[in-house]
C-alpha cells in the first residue's frame, strides 16, 4: 500500500446553496438550498472512504462538487497537492482524468445508442488517446470486469441487465487510468445477490489498479463492508467521521447512533420495538438553527438550538463529531423519549 | 357471511399470470399458491423480477386488463376474485382488500387535498355523508400518528414529507376497514430513521385491527422485522415458505441459501461475500426446469429435466427443490453456502 503522507484529496470550506424561488423579474432568489454547507476533510491514497447519511443530506451534491458537475459558491479542492482551477493547480479537465464517477442509475449513464466497446472508449478517444489502443483497452477492461468481450463488445446498453450495465460503467470510469473513483449509490439499484458480486469486483479492481474510492451510499451495512473511515452527513453537513469500525461500534453523535439503531436487526428474535428518533429529516431550505440535528435530538439543551457545535476529536483522535455533548460543552441531562 | 375463525382469509391457488404484447411474452407467476391467515403478516421476499409484485396486484385485479392472462383461483373470505364482475371488484378495491403502494407521492392524486382524498374514498365505501367522512379522515390522521391531524388534513399531498405522506397512505388504506392489507414494498423510498417508523407503525396497527398483512419487499432486513411468515420467490414462483425464523435460521433451499449469504451484515467486514453467479432468468417461456438450476451450486440432472415439485417439510415449511434429500439434512445457516460450493 501506499506510504505517502500527502492525501489524495483535501477539500476545505467547500459550500453549494442552490437558489430556488422567483423565476419573474426581479430574478432575486426568494430561498437557498442549503445542499452542503462548508465541509472539510481530507481522502487518503489508497483508501476508500464511505460517506453515509439520508436522502437531502449533499452526500451527492459533495460528489458532484468534486468532479465539478457543480460549480461550487465557495471553499477548494486540493488533489495530489495541486489545486483544482488554480492557475498553479490543475485545470479541471486535467483533474477528471484523474477522478472518475459511476453513478446510481446504470442505464441513464449510458449513451443508448452506442455499443458498450464505444461508450468506454469514448473517454480516452476524447482525451487524445489513439482510436485503436482505446478499442484495445476497452476490450482488455470488459474482461477484468467480467464481461466476456466476445459476447458483449457490440452490445447496446438496453441488450444488458443492470449488473452488466454497472460493470460497463465502472470499465468506463477505469478507461480514463483514474486514481481516484467516486462511487455515489452504485450498487443501491442492484438486486442483492448481484450487488455482492459488483462489491468483490469493486474490491479487486481497488487492489489491481492502486484505486482510492469514495463510496456514497445510504446503506450502512454495504457502507461498514466496503469502507476504512467513514463519514456521516446531516443536512449539507458532516455530524461524524473517523475509522469505520470505530464509528461503527462507538458512535458518539446522536444522529449516528440513531441512524445505526433505525437499521432493520436481521434476527427474529431481537426485532425493534421502538423507533430511535421520530419524524423525518428537517427541509435544507431552511435548516434548523444552532445544531441542525436539534430539531430531532433526544439530548437537545437550549445551546444546541443558538450555537452550530464544532468538529471535534471524541473517542479518539482520529474520530471526530459535531455535538456539544462530545466537545463537552453541555453535559447529558437525561435521555427523553 | 359464512365466516369460520380458521379459514384463511386470502386463499391463491395455482395462480399464473402472462403478460401478452405484440413484441413478446413475460411468465411473471408460474403456479403460485398460498394462503393467508386472519391477523397473520406474511413477507414476500424476492428480487425484481421474481413476480411478487405481479402477485401482489393480481389479488386486486389491477393487472391491465388486455394484455394480462390470468388463470388459477384466488378467494378472499370465500368470494371468487378471478370472475368477480367489475362492480364488485370496484367495492372489493379499498373495501375489503386495501393496498399501500411503493411510492406515496405518485398514489395520491397531486390536486386533491388528502382530507379530501380519504373522505371521498369513505363515502363511496361507506355511503355516508360529507362531514361524517372528514371526520372519520380526522380520527384516521390520528390513528397513524401524524401530528396536528386537523391542520394536515387540508394539506396537498406535495405539502408532506416523505414519512408522513406514507403515513397518510395507510390511513386512506385503513379508510375503510380492510380484511387485508397489501403493502408493496413500503419503506423502499423512505429514509433509514422513517423507516423504521413506518413499520412499527404497521405493526402496531396490524395488531390492533387484527389485519392480514401481505408485505412484498426485496429486503431481507424488512421481512425479518415484520412478517410471522415468509415466502421467497424466484422466477415466478415461491421457492420456499415457512414461519419465518425458521426458514431465516435454517434455509431449506439453495436460492434462499445463497439471498441470505450474500446480503451483508455486521459479520461481512473482511470477508469475500459470497455472491450468487450468474443472473436472474428470462421469463419469456414458461419454465420447463428449475429456474434456480443455472445458478444453484448443488444442481444435478434431474434439475434441468423438469420443474420440481412442492416438498412439504412439516412444521409448516416448503421447499421446491428436487434434490432436497441430497443435501437438506444437513443445517445450514447464514454464510454457508459459500463453503459448501466451494
Amino acid at each position: 500500500m501506499h506510504a505517502s503522507s500527502q492525501p489524495m484529496l483535501t477539500v476545505s470550506g467547500l459550500r453549494k446553496h442552490f437558489p430556488i424561488g422567483s423565476s419573474f423579474p426581479p430574478w432575486r432568489p426568494s430561498a437557498y438550498v442549503r445542499a452542503v454547507d462548508d465541509i472539510n476533510f481530507t481522502v487518503k491514497t489508497g483508501e476508500t472512504l464511505g460517506v453515509v447519511g439520508e436522502s437531502g443530506c449533499g452526500k451527492s451534491t459533495m460528489a458532484r462538487l468534486l468532479i465539478r458537475l457543480i460549480e461550487p459558491d465557495d471553499g477548494e479542492i486540493i488533489l495530489d497537492g495541486l489545486k483544482i482551477g488554480a492557475s498553479d493547480g490543475i485545470s479541471v479537465r486535467e483533474m477528471r482524468s484523474k477522478v472518475q464517477m459511476v453513478f446510481q442509475d446504470s442505464y441513464a449513464s449510458l449513451n443508448p445508442r452506442m455499443p458498450i466497446e464505444e461508450s468506454i472508449a469514448f473517454g480516452p478517444v476524447s482525451d487524445g488517446v489513439p482510436r485503436r489502443e482505446a478499442m484495445e483497452r476497452s476490450i482488455d477492461l470488459m474482461a477484468r470486469v467480467g464481461l466476456d468481450p466476445t459476447l458483449f463488445l457490440h452490445r447496446y446498453p438496453h441488450e444488458l441487465s443492470g449488473g452488466q450495465r454497472q460493470r460497463v460503467n465502472i470499465a468506463r470510469a477505469l478507461a480514463m487510468q483514474p486514481r481516484l473513483l467516486i462511487l455515489d449509490e452504485a450498487v443501491s439499484a442492484l438486486d442483492k445477490s448481484v450487488e455482492a458480486q459488483v462489491l468483490n469486483l469493486l474490491t479487486d479492481l481497488k487492489s489491481e489498479f492502486d484505486l482510492t474510492y469514495i463510496f456514497i451510499s445510504h446503506d450502512l451495512n454495504v457502507v461498514r463492508y466496503i469502507a476504512d473511515r467513514v463519514m456521516v452527513m446531516y443536512l449539507g453537513e458532516i455530524a461524524e467521521f473517523g475509522p469505520v469500525q470505530e464509528v461503527y461500534d462507538n458512535p458518539q453523535h446522536p444522529y449516528t447512533r440513531a441512524l445505526l439503531s433505525a437499521q432493520p436487526s436481521m434476527d427474529p428474535d431481537r426485532r425493534r420495538t421502538e423507533a430511535p428518533i421520530s419524524g423525518d429529516p428537517p427541509n435544507p431550505i431552511n435548516p434548523p438553527s444552532g445544531c441542525r440535528f436539534h430539531t430531532r435530538c433526544p439530548f437537545v439543551q437550549p445551546l444546541c438550538k443558538e450555537h452550530a457545535p464544532l468538529l471535534v476529536t471524541g473517542g479518539s483522535a482520529e474520530h471526530l463529531a459535531a455535538c456539544h455533548l462530545v466537545s463537552g460543552a453541555i453535559q447529558p441531562r437525561r435521555a427523553a423519549a | 357471511m359464512t365466516e369460520t375463525a380458521n379459514a384463511p382469509v386470502l386463499s391463491v391457488r395455482d395462480l399464473e399470470v402472462t403478460f401478452v404484447t405484440r413484441e413478446r411474452t413475460v411468465h411473471a407467476v408460474n403456479g403460485v399458491s398460498f394462503d393467508l391467515n386472519r391477523g397473520e403478516v406474511l413477507s414476500i421476499l424476492g428480487e425484481s423480477g421474481s413476480g411478487k409484485s405481479v402477485t401482489l396486484r393480481a389479488i386486486q385485479r389491477l393487472l391491465p386488463v388486455r394484455r394480462t392472462r390470468l388463470s388459477g383461483s384466488i378467494h378472499v373470505d370465500g368470494e371468487d376474485v378471478v370472475g368477480m364482475p367489475p362492480h364488485r371488484l370496484r367495492s372489493l378495491r379499498g373495501g375489503e382488500v386495501a393496498m399501500i403502494f411503493q411510492e406515496p407521492a405518485t398514489a395520491f392524486d397531486p390536486v386533491y387535498t388528502v382530507g379530501q382524498q380519504i373522505s371521498e374514498a369513505v363515502m363511496k365505501h361507506k355511503g355516508v355523508s360529507l362531514s361524517s367522512a372528514r371526520q372519520r379522515a380526522l380520527d384516521l390522521l390520528d390513528l397513524v400518528r401524524i401530528p396536528s391531524a386537523a391542520r394536515r388534513l387540508d394539506n396537498y399531498p406535495h405539502e408532506m414529507s416523505g414519512g408522513m405522506r406514507q403515513r397518510a397512505m395507510i390511513a386512506l388504506a385503513l379508510s375503510c376497514d380492510p380484511k387485508i392489507l397489501l403493502a408493496d414494498e413500503p419503506t423502499t423510498a423512505l429514509d433509514a430513521t422513517v423507516q423504521i417508523q413506518v413499520l412499527l407503525l404497521m405493526q402496531q396497527l396490524q395488531r390492533e385491527l387484527g389485519l392480514g398483512v401481505i408485505i412484498v419487499t426485496h429486503d431481507v432486513g424488512v421481512a425479518i422485522e415484520i412478517g410471522d411468515r415468509i415466502a421467497v420467490m424466484y422466477g415466478g414462483q415461491i421457492v420456499e415458505s415457512g414461519p419465518l425464523a425458521d426458514v431465516v435460521r435454517d434455509p431449506k433451499h439453495p436460492y434462499t441459501q445463497g439471498l441470505l449469504s450474500s446480503t451483508i451484515h455486521a459479520a461481512s467486514r473482511g470477508r469475500r461475500l459470497t455472491a450468487i453467479p450468474g443472473t436472474p432468468p428470462n421469463l419469456s417461456s414458461p419454465p420447463v426446469s428449475c429456474t434456480f438450476a443455472p445458478r444453484c451450486p448443488y444442481a444435478a440432472e434431474v434439475c434441468h429435466s423438469a420443474v420440481p415439485d412442492e416438498v412439504l417439510l412439516g412444521a409448516g415449511r416448503m421447499s421446491r427443490c428436487a434434490r432436497i434429500d441430497a443435501w437438506g439434512n444437513k443445517a445450514m445457516g447464514i454464510g454457508s453456502l459459500g463453503e459448501e460450493a466451494a
